[in-house]
């Protein structure tokens, strides 16, 4: 039989299933096979905050959406032009999100009375005509991945498990996927029980074979590879990305890099990266909670590492007086916080970006930490050198402001050549820095450098510089315990100049206005980037005019941003939040910006930030 | 010995052994006497304050080390103790309330060649910062632990503290303190610790005896200092320093030796029918009866009932000296030889080829 063969510039697929049905291990290896055949791509994972939600149930769906295309693309699709359901629950809780004509591979097997009835369904959706607007293709996927499996001496349940491989079988077929990886991986996962290598090898090529001679799939896709700027490209996820720029960050500055970190989601991840570079100077220590995480890593910075602490909002919360002491102190120290919905417990698994003011002013007193924000998976890599060279440059902790979306999305990212990644050098004290009036070489561990005022870096061990520093405000210079109004004045300013100071050492704010007369701005930070930038790409493509700026450095803000926010008539500040750029901009500068917010746990949609931007450019 | 006149090489003097905790930390050549390690600053505690006569220890004691002062590090916390490191010429942090022993993990796991000593206060260790001890504790990083202990909140002006017996009147608890107070040794014992020592601020000669101890020991110490605070809780230990009643009261625990006490050794510790300690006259119960310290003891029962052998409340019977010094695995070392092995197996990581991973491709 000779099926056809249809060309396709783009799918938008949704793997969905229950939580222990291996959605996100069938996500991850759609998604490098994809990724190793060259297209573009954008995933998101999305899943509960259980373990093992109760089987079969609404709250226990997981799924994992990917995007890939022909061209570059910058958002993990707004709507799935292709469900995967392993159960009823999973038809139930994706159905809805699914435009009309969209493809829907179900497993039959699942669809029992009791499992329908268990969601809410009291007839078989799949023959009461309610889902006649999409193309259901009914495939009893445990049932076949069973019968592949006969020969294998493994137990049913494991031969059952194996489905989510025959799925993944099937839908590598349907879009032409190379399928070595896949095989390659299987058999290095279950290395050591061999029969279950194979088993899920054998469902895997079951699935590929079923879609080859089945008359319910007539048409398989191609999708063509996309033509990408030059260079070697992986796929990464946002925490990975992040972790590989940490320990690039310590290779840089030629510093021992110290975690200190407590377990939270989704910032966990990182701290088992790091785990596993140990012959990269990299120690980490898993503390007893959030705050002895920051504490042990501001103890190495003293020390003289580079004092890394991961965490996720509630774990800022905890960490926020010792943030102040580094603060005071004016050692390096990164502050990685991995966002995701709040307040208190929240949305563990789910991505928000609302802690942009907690970073900002979450610290009793007058205490500005700079901040920075990546805006893809792959930038987190390049965001995380960047705020270590803020922090070791001017001695100050630096928030980096990942997300949930950013930390376990992935993207294709073109690896960099290491040997042009920044230079982060630090240069120790060695050598008194202070005369005294009576011709006596001291140390004044807060005699700052003039042009950045950051100050001296003396690690114990260094003859002569000892020196005593501490939380309680001390006198410029000398760093001597000192409570006179003046001084404190000064150093409370000296403190805020330092930050301000940091404009002058970051690119200017870049604004996307092709045609130069849009009136319209639309301004995002953080992980917005990618829906932001397709909703302008939909915008200009029905002729609409509209610029773009994307804030990376957050405190502070690039030194031309009143410039670029002056000169437009309306400026919109879309958010994962209630406003808290808007509100920071609108202090700052004066500009009535329109807040466009959004807190579902999910990432805006290309389409409704097109909406919006479009209501405002007819507005003006 | 005299404040004054340590050797040029202390380390040496006592051989390196003396000091097994401390191979990995350099040591000078020049001789130190007590006043290379006090600080230019003006030391601000009350007139009267047991802190003065235990910094005078500290100061005298650390020259007998040998080592260079560069490469000693006072961590503290916050509390009237935590203002130590200000006075101590060597690199110094003042931290914030209750995470010294975190903040001086971070530092003592990653520089092996430091001497790391925390400061800290009953509020500061078993309060607000107890979650911090007890795994410090625990983990056995090597530090030095200095736990003044006054039973009272000094800084904050006179509330009770965790330490402070049950009933206490203070500005917090006018009719009196709910609270059953913690025992720090017990507490430190039950955290796994592997030294753990009392000692008085008013004996130097003890105190200097058990820092000597706690330097030498590689790991965790815990050390109590029982320390008068003369404004908000003055006389506290006064019948531990007493001349009349002192001999009758305090337990002194010496490795090795049969528990006795009194003016003429009197008496003396028991096991008593249940198998706890008790005490009683040598001369009723012989002196076969008596039990042998043991601080070296893998089992910590005998240090942990010798903890609670003490009144918190009259201070009778209190043990001072080391109650358990036993030697395990130390987590700076062990960190250390983590990433050492790794290394050697791996060799020196190579950052272009961890980006890269497994799995590219390449776009012309």
């Amino acid at each position: 039989m000779t099926k056809q063969v249809k060309q396709i510039d783009r799918v938008v697929i949704r793997f969905a299933g229950d939580s222990g049905d291996g959605m996100q291990l069938t996500g991850d290896r759609f998604t490098s096979e994809t990724a190793s055949f060259g297209n573009d791509l954008s995933t998101l994972p999305n899943f509960p905050a259980e373990i093992r939600a109760p089987a079969g149930t609404l709250p226990g769906v997981s799924s994992f959406q990917l995007h890939f295309a022909d061209h570059d693309i910058l958002t993990p699709g707004d709507a799935p032009t292709v469900l995967v359901a392993m159960n009823p629950a999973a038809l139930k809780a994706n159905i809805r999100d699914l435009p009309r004509g969209a493809e829907i591979i179900v497993n039959t097997d699942e669809f029992s009375k009791r499992a329908m009835a268990k969601v809410g369904y009291a007839t078989n959706p799949l023959e009461d005509g309610s889902l006649d607007a999409y193309n259901i293709h009914a495939v009893p996927l445990t049932t076949l991945t069973v019968d592949a499996l006969a020969e294998f001496d493994i137990s049913k349940k494991d031969a059952e498990r194996a489905k989510n491989m025959f799925a993944l079988g099937l839908l590598s077929w349907l879009y032409h996927r190379p399928t070595e990886s896949t095989i390659a991986f299987l058999k290095k996962k279950f290395a050591k029980l061999p029969v279950i290598a194979e088993a899920n090898v054998a469902a895997f090529k079951a699935g590929w074979n079923f879609g080859e001679t089945t008359e319910g799939f007539a048409v398989s896709y191609e999708v063509a590879p996309a033509k990408l700027p030059a260079g070697t490209y992986r796929n990464i996820t946002g925490n990975l990305a992040l972790s590989y720029g940490l320990v690039a960050a310590g290779q840089r500055a030629e510093l021992p890099v110290y975690l200190g970190s407590y377990p939270i989601t989704p910032a966990s991840d990182i701290l088992h990266e790091l785990a596993k570079h140990k012959n990269f100077n990299v120690r980490t220590f898993q503390a007893e909670d959030e705050i002895a995480g920051i504490g042990a890593a501001l103890g190495a910075a003293f020390g003289g590492a580079l004092g890394v602490t991961t965490t996720s909002g509630p774990g800022v919360a905890l960490k926020s007086e010792a943030i102040g002491l580094a603060v005071s102190l004016e050692l390096p120290l990164l502050i990685v916080d991995v966002q995701r919905g709040g307040p208190s417990t929240g949305l563990p698994t789910k991505t928000e970006q609302s802690d942009l003011l907690q970073a900002m002013f979450g610290r009793n007193g007058e205490a500005p930490v700079p901040i920075v924000a990546p805006r893809t998976a792959g930038d987190c890599f390049d965001a995380a050198i960047e705020a270590a060279r803020i922090a070791l440059k001017y001695r100050t902790p630096v928030f980096l402001l990942s997300d949930g979306y950013l930390a376990n999305g992935s993207e294709p990212w073109r690896i960099p050549n290491v040997d042009e990644l920044p230079d982060l050098r630090v240069e120790f004290a060695t050598e008194p820095n202070h005369e005294t009036e009576d011709g006596t070489k001291v140390f004044w561990p807060y005699k700052r450098d003039p042009e950045t005022l950051a100050r001296p870096w003396a690690v114990p061990g260094t003859p002569g510089l000892e020196h005593r520093i501490g939380g309680i405000e001390k006198a410029d210079g000398t760093g001597a315990i000192n409570y006179e109004p003046a001084n404190h004045d000064f150093m409370v300013r000296t403190r805020q100049a330092k930050v301000d100071g940091i404009a002058k050492d970051i690119p200017a704010l870049e604004v996307d206005d092709p045609t130069g007369d849009a009136k319209v701005l639309v301004v995002g930070w953080g992980s917005t980037y990618g829906p932001i930038a397709a909703g302008v790409r939909r915008v200009r493509s029905q002729g609409g005019k509209v610029a773009q700026a994307h804030f990376r450095h957050l405190n502070p803000f690039p030194a031309n941003t009143e410039e670029v926010l002056k000169k437009y008539d309306k400026v919109i500040v879309p958010e994962m939040n209630l406003g808290q750029l808007a509100m920071l901009l609108r202090a700052r500068y004066l500009v009535d910006a329109i807040s466009y917010n959004q807190v579902r746990g999910l990432p805006f949609k290309a389409e409704e930030l097109a909406h919006v931007i479009q209501g405002v450019i007819e507005d003006v | 010995m005299s404040e004054a006149t340590a050797s040029a090489n202390g380390a040496g003097a006592n051989g390196r052994s003396g000091f097994p905790s401390l191979t990995l930390v350099p040591k000078t050549d020049e001789k130190q006497t007590m006043k290379d390690f006090k600080s230019d600053q003006e030391v601000r505690w009350c007139p009267g304050c047991g802190d003065y006569a235990i910094l005078a220890a500290v100061q005298g004691f650390l020259p007998e080390l040998g080592l260079r002062k560069e490469n000693i590090v006072f961590v503290s916390g916050i509390g009237c103790s935590s203002r130590f490191p200000y006075y101590m010429n060597t690199y110094g942090m003042h931290s914030i309330h209750g995470r010294a022993p975190a903040i001086a993990t971070g530092l003592a796991s990653s520089r092996q060649d430091l001497s790391v000593w925390v400061v800290t206060g009953d509020g500061d260790a078993l309060s607000i910062g107890g979650n911090h001890l007890i795994h410090a504790l625990r983990r056995n990083v090597n530090l030095k632990i200095l736990l003044f202990n006054n039973r009272i909140y000094g800084l904050t002006k006179g509330q009770y503290s965790p330490t402070s017996e049950s009933g206490k009147i203070t500005k917090s608890t006018p009719l009196g303190s709910l609270d059953h107070p913690f025992n720090p040794i017990s507490v430190a014992i039950g955290a796994e610790a592997t030294f753990v020592a009392r000692t008085i601020d008013s004996d130097r000669k003890h105190l200097t005896s058990v820092l000597r101890e706690a330097a030498a020991h590689p790991g965790t110490a815990l050390v109590e200092i029982y320390q008068n605070c003369n404004i908000f809780n003055d006389g506290a230990f006064d019948q531990l320093k007493d001349p009349d009643t002192r001999d009758d009261v305090t337990i002194r625990l010496e490795h090795g030796q049969p528990i006795t006490f009194g003016k003429d050794g009197q008496f003396g510790v028991i096991r008593g029918a249940s198998g706890s300690l008790d005490v009683a006259e040598v001369a009723k119960v012989g002196t076969d009866a008596l039990v042998v310290h043991d601080a070296h003891a893998e089992n910590p029962e005998l240090a942990f009932a010798l903890s609670r052998l003490g009144d918190l409340t009259s201070n009778f019977h209190t043990p001072i000296g080391v109650f358990r010094n036993v030697e395990r695995p130390v987590y700076d070392t062990l960190m250390a030889e983590q990433l050492a092995t790794d290394t050697a197996n791996r060799g020196a990581g190579d950052l272009a080829s961890l980006i890269s991973g497994n799995d590219t491709w390449t776009i012309a």
